[in-house]
Order: C-alpha cells, then sequence, then structure tokens
C-alpha cells in the first residue's frame, strides 16, 4: 500500500493528479487523512524541487507612493519587489555565511581594505545586455554618491575609491572592514544596467522574474525570465506580490486560498491561524528588536544611574509573554542576540528587579519629576501596551514614568530620534559591525541613543580591521558590555518574523536576515 | 433671461469657486502637517544628506506658494503633474483608480437606489405594519453597525467559510466585466447594507409627509389603490428631497468608502489619498481632493438642480 501511495504522490508531483484526487484515493486505500498528507509530503519532498505555478504573496507595508527604484526601498513590498527582479553582489545566507550571487567570490586584502568582487560572465540583464562591471561600479556610485537618495548611503560611506577592472569589480576602504561583502549585501545594492543612472525605477535587473505589471499599493506582477543565470533560482510561472495592509484582510486572504504566503501574521491572531488545516504558521527568530530609547546626553536621561534603575524597572519576560504572545525572545539591553554570528553567549542576562530599580534610582538623585516616555503603535506593534505595562512595573520601584501617546502619522521625523525617551523598532542588521557603525558610533547619522564614547568607537574600528574571528568575538563582547551597562538603549525584545505559509508550497528554510525567507521565498520554494 | 438658466448657471460658478476654495484649503492643510514628503519617504533612514537631496530632486526647496500656484497652473491645462514619490504620472494613477471607485460606487448604486426606494414605498404601504418594521429594523441595524464590522463578518462567513467569493476584491485590466463583477460582489454588497438605510428612510418620511395632503386624499377619494396613491401621486412630489439624499449617498459611495477599499483591498482612491497623505505627497493629495470636491461639489449641484426643475413655480414661471 505504502508503494501505492508513493506512486500516487509521483503522479500528484508530476501534475498528473490534484492533490484533492490523492487525498481520496489514500482514504480509499484506507489510510487517514493526517498519515495520508505526512506521506504525500515526504513523497513531494522526496521528488524534489517542481517547476511552474503562479505564487501569490499578499504582504503588508506596501503604499501606492512605492517605487521600482531600489535607492528608495523603505517597507516589506519594494523589498520584495527588488528580491524578484534583482540581486545583489552577494547574499546573506541562511547560516549568515556569505553567498555568491552575481559574483562568483570575494576576496579580500590581509588588511581588509582592499576588496576584489569576481564577477560571474554572461550575466543578461532583463532588457537582452549582458552584465559588465561597468554596470555594477555605476550602480555602486549611484548608491554611494554624495547626491543621492539611496537608503544605502550610509554603509557606502567608508568607501574611499571603486573600480571597474575587467571581470572584476574593487573597493578600497579608506579603514579597514573585514564585513564588507555583508555590506555589499544590502538589499537595495541591485545591480541595474548603467547603475540604473538613467531609469532606476524601470525595474530592470538580472532576477529570476521580470516586471510585468507594476501598480504600486495595489499589485506587482512579475513572470520567469528565461535566460536567468541560475535555473536553481525561480521554480514559478509567475509571482504576484499583492498589497493587503490590512491584517484581517491579510489572514482572510490566507485562509480562503487566495494567497498563498503572508508576512506580519499578528502575534494574537498566529496561534488560530496555525490551527487551520492547510497552512503552516512559521515563526522565524530574527534580528528586529522593538525598544525604548533614551537620549545619553539629555537630562535627566544624562545619569547613568537612572538609565540603569529604568533597565533594572522593566519586565522583558511579561513583555514577551504579553505583547509578542510569545513570538519573540527578551533582549539584554544590547541591540545584539544569538542570530548574529560572533554573539557571546556568556553575557549574563539582566533580569527584571524592583530592588535593584528603586535602589539606582535612589542614588540617580533625581528629582522625582515625571519621566516622559513617548510611544505610538507606530513604533511598533503593541508599543502603547508595552508601555503601559513598563509604567506599572516602574512605579512598583518608585519611578514617576509617565506615558504621552504620540500620532503614528509623523512619529518617525517628530519623536523618533528628536525627544529624548521614546519607543523605537530596529529592524537589525546582518553582523554585529553594521548595527553598531549604524546607531551607536559617536559619529553615525542615527545615533538614536545619543551613545558617544570614545572607547567603544575604538574598539569597533579595531574589530573591524580584525580578521581573526575569535578576537572579534571577545571585542564585540566587550562592545556588548559597554552598550548593555552604559547605553540608552532599553531593549526588552526581539521579535520574531511571523508568516503564514500555505501547504501548498514546500522548500520553506528559516532565514533571520528578513521575513519572507529574506525575500527568497520566490526562489527557493515550489508547489508541491 | 429664463429663471431656471439663470439659476442653474449662478449654481455652476459657484460649484467651480467652491472648488478653488477646497484646493487651497487641502493645499494649506498639507503644508500645517508635520513633516514632508522627502522626510516620510526616508522614514526612520533619513539622513540629513538624504534628506537634503530628496528634497531639492522633488522641488521642496522652494516656497510654498509658488509651488501652490505652479500646481494650479498646470491644473487649469489639464496637467495634473507627477508624483513626488514614485514619479509617475498623476492622472494616468488617478484615472485607474477613480474608474475602480467609479465602478464601484456604480454597482452599488444601481443595486441600492431602487431597492432603497421600492422598500421605501413598500414601508409607507403597510405603514406600521409588520413588512414596515421588519425592513425598518434590517435596515437600521446594518446601517448602525461600523463597515468594517460588516465586511469581516461577510469575508469570515462567505469567503472564508463557503468560498463563494474572494475576500480580496481586486480587480484589474485583464479581467473580463463579468469576472469584475464577480470580484466586488462583496464590497458591493456591504456599501449596499450601509447606505440602503438612509435612502428609504427619506424616501418613506417625505411620501409619508406627503400623505396628509389634501390632493391624495381628494385621490383616495377617487378610489384608487394606496399603491397607485402613493407611485402616481405622492412620490413626483417627493423627488426633490429623495434626490437630495440619494445624492449624497452617491457621493458617499464615491468619496467615503476608505474602509471598505482597504478591508477588501479594492484599488480605489481611498487607499491612494491615504497613502499620499502619509507620504505627504501633496501634488498627489491636492488631485484626490478636487476630485473629491469635485465629485461633492457635482452631485450636490445635480440634487439642486432637479429640485429647481421640479419646482413648478420656476418651470412656469408668471
Amino acid at each position: 500500500m505504502n508503494e501505492q501511495i508513493t506512486y500516487m504522490a509521483g503522479q500528484v508531483t508530476a501534475g498528473k493528479m490534484t492533490r484533492r484526487e490523492f487525498m481520496g484515493k489514500a482514504a480509499a486505500l484506507g489510510v487517514s487523512a493526517a498519515v495520508a498528507s505526512t506521506m504525500f509530503a515526504d513523497a513531494a519532498r522526496a521528488a524534489g524541487p517542481k517547476k511552474g505555478g503562479d505564487l501569490k504573496f499578499g504582504l503588508q507595508g506596501g503604499e501606492s507612493t512605492n517605487s521600482l527604484d531600489p535607492a528608495t526601498y523603505a517597507s516589506s513590498v519594494p523589498f520584495q519587489n527588488g528580491k524578484q527582479f534583482g540581486d545583489q553582489l552577494v547574499e546573506v545566507a541562511p547560516d549568515g555565511s556569505i553567498e555568491p550571487r552575481l559574483a562568483e567570490s570575494v576576496e579580500g586584502s590581509a588588511d581588509a581594505k582592499v576588496w576584489t568582487f569576481k564577477l560571474r560572465q554572461g550575466v543578461e540583464f532583463h532588457n537582452g545586455k549582458t552584465m559588465t562591471s561597468e554596470d555594477v561600479l555605476k550602480t555602486m556610485q549611484r548608491h554611494s554618491n554624495e547626491d543621492s537618495k539611496s537608503g544605502a548611503l550610509g554603509i557606502m560611506k567608508g568607501i574611499e575609491s571603486m573600480k571597474a577592472d575587467g571581470d572584476n569589480f574593487q573597493v578600497t576602504l579608506s579603514e579597514p572592514n573585514a564585513d564588507l561583502p555583508y555590506l555589499m549585501a544590502d538589499y537595495h545594492l541591485i545591480i541595474q544596467p548603467d547603475g540604473g543612472m538613467d531609469n532606476p525605477g524601470a525595474g530592470i535587473g538580472t532576477g529570476p522574474y521580470k516586471v510585468e505589471v507594476d501598480e504600486p499599493g495595489v499589485r506587482h506582477l512579475f513572470t520567469k525570465y528565461e535566460n536567468h543565470w541560475n535555473s536553481d533560482f525561480g521554480n514559478f510561472d509567475s509571482v504576484e506580490v499583492v498589497v493587503i495592509n490590512d491584517a484581517t484582510a491579510r489572514t482572510a486572504a490566507l485562509q480562503s486560498g487566495q494567497v498563498h504566503a503572508i508576512n506580519r501574521v499578528e502575534p494574537k491572531v498566529a496561534d488560530l491561524l496555525g490551527r487551520a488545516p492547510n497552512l503552516t504558521v512559521h515563526s522565524t527568530a530574527g534580528r528586529g528588536h522593538y525598544v525604548f530609547i533614551m537620549h545619553c546626553d539629555t537630562a535627566p536621561f544624562d545619569n547613568n544611574e537612572l538609565r540603569t534603575a529604568l533597565k533594572y524597572a522593566i519586565n522583558r519576560t511579561e513583555l514577551v509573554d504579553k505583547v509578542l504572545r510569545g513570538y519573540g525572545s527578551i533582549g539584554n539591553d544590547m541591540p545584539i542576540n544569538a542570530a548574529y554570528p560572533l554573539f557571546d553567549e556568556t553575557i549574563e542576562q539582566r533580569e527584571f528587579s524592583v530592588e535593584k530599580a528603586a535602589e539606582h534610582y535612589k542614588k540617580s538623585g533625581h528629582d522625582g519629576s515625571p519621566i516622559i516616555l513617548r510611544v505610538a503603535d507606530g513604533a511598533f506593534p503593541g508599543a502603547v501596551d508595552a508601555a503601559a505595562l513598563f509604567q506599572q512595573t516602574a512605579t512598583q520601584a518608585g519611578i514617576p514614568l509617565e506615558i504621552k501617546r504620540e500620532p503614528n502619522d509623523g512619529y518617525w521625523s517628530e519623536v523618533w530620534n528628536v525627544q529624548p525617551f521614546c519607543a523605537s523598532y530596529w529592524g537589525g542588521r546582518p553582523v554585529q559591525d553594521q548595527m553598531y557603525s549604524t546607531a551607536y558610533l559617536s559619529t553615525a547619522d542615527w545615533n538614536d541613543t545619543r551613545f558617544k564614547v570614545q572607547a567603544f568607537d575604538d574598539l569597533l574600528f579595531a574589530a573591524r580591521a580584525e580578521l581573526d574571528a575569535e578576537k572579534r568575538k571577545k571585542i564585540y563582547s566587550q562592545m556588548g558590555r559597554m552598550v548593555r551597562d552604559e547605553g540608552g538603549l532599553i531593549c526588552p525584545m526581539f521579535n520574531d518574523f511571523v508568516e503564514g505559509v500555505s501547504n501548498q508550497l514546500d522548500g520553506w528554510e528559516s532565514d533571520p536576515t528578513q521575513e519572507m525567507m529574506n525575500g527568497n521565498m520566490s526562489r527557493k520554494m515550489w508547489f508541491v | 433671461m429664463h429663471p431656471i438658466i439663470k439659476l442653474v448657471s449662478q449654481r455652476l460658478a459657484l460649484g467651480i469657486l467652491l472648488l478653488f476654495g477646497a484646493s487651497a484649503l487641502i493645499f494649506g492643510l498639507t503644508e500645517a502637517l508635520p513633516g514632508d514628503a522627502a522626510q516620510a519617504v526616508l522614514g526612520q533612514s533619513a539622513t540629513p544628506e538624504a534628506l537634503a537631496n530628496l528634497r531639492e530632486e522633488m522641488g521642496l526647496d522652494r516656497p510654498a506658494l509658488t509651488r501652490y500656484f505652479e500646481w494650479l497652473g498646470g491644473i487649469v491645462q489639464g496637467d495634473l503633474g507627477q508624483s513626488l514619490t514614485n514619479k509617475l504620472d498623476i492622472a494616468e494613477s488617478i484615472g485607474k483608480r477613480l474608474g475602480n471607485t467609479l465602478f464601484l460606487a456604480c454597482v452599488a448604486a444601481i443595486v441600492s437606489v431602487p431597492l432603497a426606494i421600492f422598500l421605501g414605498l413598500l414601508a409607507v404601504r403597510y405603514r406600521n405594519r409588520w413588512p414596515d418594521k421588519l425592513i425598518s429594523a434590517v435596515t437600521l441595524t446594518t446601517v448602525s453597525i461600523p463597515e468594517f464590522l460588516i465586511g469581516y463578518v461577510v469575508i469570515y462567513y462567505i469567503s472564508v467559510k463557503l468560498g463563494w467569493f474572494s475576500s480580496l476584491a481586486m480587480i484589474n485590466d485583464s479581467m473580463s466585466f463579468w469576472q469584475k463583477l464577480n470580484a466586488i460582489a462583496l464590497p458591493a454588497f456591504v456599501l449596499t447594507l450601509v447606505v440602503l438605510a438612509q435612502m428609504m428612510r427619506m424616501t418613506r418620511a417625505a411620501i409619508l409627509n406627503l400623505m396628509q395632503s389634501a390632493y391624495i386624499e381628494t385621490a383616495e377619494l377617487k378610489g384608487l389603490s394606496t399603491f397607485q396613491v402613493i407611485a402616481r401621486h405622492a412620490f413626483p412630489n417627493a423627488i426633490s428631497p429623495i434626490v437630495n439624499v440619494v445624492m449624497l449617498n452617491l457621493a458617499y459611495l464615491v468619496v467615503g468608502v476608505v474602509v471598505v477599499e482597504v478591508v477588501f483591498v479594492y484599488p480605489g482612491m481611498g487607499q491612494y489619498l491615504v497613502d499620499a497623505v502619509t507620504k505627504r505627497d501633496v501634488p498627489v493629495v491636492l488631485a484626490c481632493g478636487v476630485v473629491f470636491a469635485a465629485v461633492y461639489i457635482g452631485l450636490n449641484m445635480v440634487a439642486d438642480i432637479v429640485s429647481i426643475l421640479a419646482n413648478p413655480r420656476l418651470r412656469h414661471p408668471k
């Protein structure tokens, strides 16, 4: 009977029988639905990736103001779009290593200052042109240009010069940086013909799917590009990204089978949704963290005793349970967690303690005037609730925390990085260096905690120049402790990416870099 | 000049004036919002350099008045300009979206207006008996429930549980008319429920009001059936208030359906406007605002003109 089932599963994978027929026939053979389903999945997996089918995503995070220009990507839908039609030089693999894409290999000089990317040959853009090192150079120039509005501008700053050299693309840095390949994996840095200098929003790239329909805020349709350089990527005939910003509508669309995968499943419905028979809820531990930030240079937060008091006064476990409903993990007042390479597990976890909070608060000599925390749910989902819980535990320790609710609209321009104490969200970065350089280096544009410590900066530069992983790990551990003990970051929790995926799809893998398998679902998954 | 032509042209001129006023008001309000398009686009990733570059590229470094009059100059020539954020042609984007919104509004109106009037007449015919009470109870219930809740309930039962219609009302050019109709079945249904009550109540009230008149009594004494009395004698005289409330509801179907559009993921004007406001994309906000204002003013004007035409004293001046 087993053989019979396997044979029939093969028929289904070959497209000669529908899944429904299969389940019916399996039932006729006396196999229970659950067992048949498992056997079917096994048989299908054994058959390996199958080509064909139209994949549909229902995603939150798209607006009618979106553009296909990679420089402008700031939300989920544009990010996914870029992953369909474009490739970067390299990609961060799910295990945190560097995976070649348009560059076949990367080599750094001994001092980590000069980096050479050997480019793949015979890669074709969707307009039929073959990719050259000139295209790569121009792309990088467009994103690193001082006149650029690119989201990648910040990470391109350390570059002294770049050159196209035959089949190679070479980057010379002003300061050594062992993590440069990770910077080049940034999702903004999609290689475009002529660097996208003429028409960046045309959506011409080298990706497995080419742009068919571009209706910002509504839907984006991509069809298989036959001349893609890697036939392993892209198993579908077409990929459609449908913008569904309303959480309930998104869930309903997945449940009724109108889309095959959705992002941002609300933690409060994730358990219920997971019970549906035709889909799976995946929760992936990521690097994104929900935080409260204090400006270290503004009174009363310029007092480390007060900062420490507040850090002790927050109940992390309670927040993870109640705000994230368990879809996340507790933080340790630093922006780094185990999802990062070179994370030091031995740094002791700070625990909630009313006594210690009260003790540090007393030591701080604060005058007892209300400490104002500004929040909006736009900072992170559940921020207002989290602040209310924080207020309760702080009050127990005698800290007069007061919550001021701000509108979502304009939050990132009026409150975040402006007000001295507010809720915020960080998406995380692929490596520790990038996370710290973005927000904790004294000169960083987004140093939203105003953490300016020379010794910390020195350690950061030392780590960049260090190619020995063990030594770097030690340095990062030291830096983590500094932020944790002296910084202005209260990081109670890291959120998971919670996604709903139809059981019609197979090939899921956990990827902590970004949501929806770091945008690679359409490349790596297939219809069973 | 014939008084009707005079009244109508006065009404038209007032409408155009109102439109200009509305555009100035919308511009002023978007300017007063915190932040600008450059900041909204870059969001959390706004570095000072990127911000300055983007502002220059969008032309936001120029004074507000200059930008407003440039826009006004363009719109008089029929040019709505380009979106600040994604450089797409606004007229083209709005054209598509307005088409979608009007399609949904039309379908909802074609169902709801005759239904409302019919139910209104029925309620009058069976005044204070069970059909009247049932109609009132049902329509008042649906109008009192927030439309997003009706939307979710409808999605849950009709789409997820029964699988009859799609919960995504996404329509596109490659669909046939019937496919489109099928796709918007649920939002059209919800909208019908939402606007039905008001129109039905108004029809009922207006006709009941007339039923006290002397000429109705005459008609009754002539021996006409109740339905004939209502249809032939009462209804024509109640047209003016009914048209008024119908027009208001039609305007609502075009400009007030944001919530329904969001719930059913319908690519209409509402979502476009909301996105533009959050991104401070002023040209798009203005364009949407003017279109909405035009719809509102236009439909109200139609209602007024119909009232004028329906008034025998104006049609036959002494």
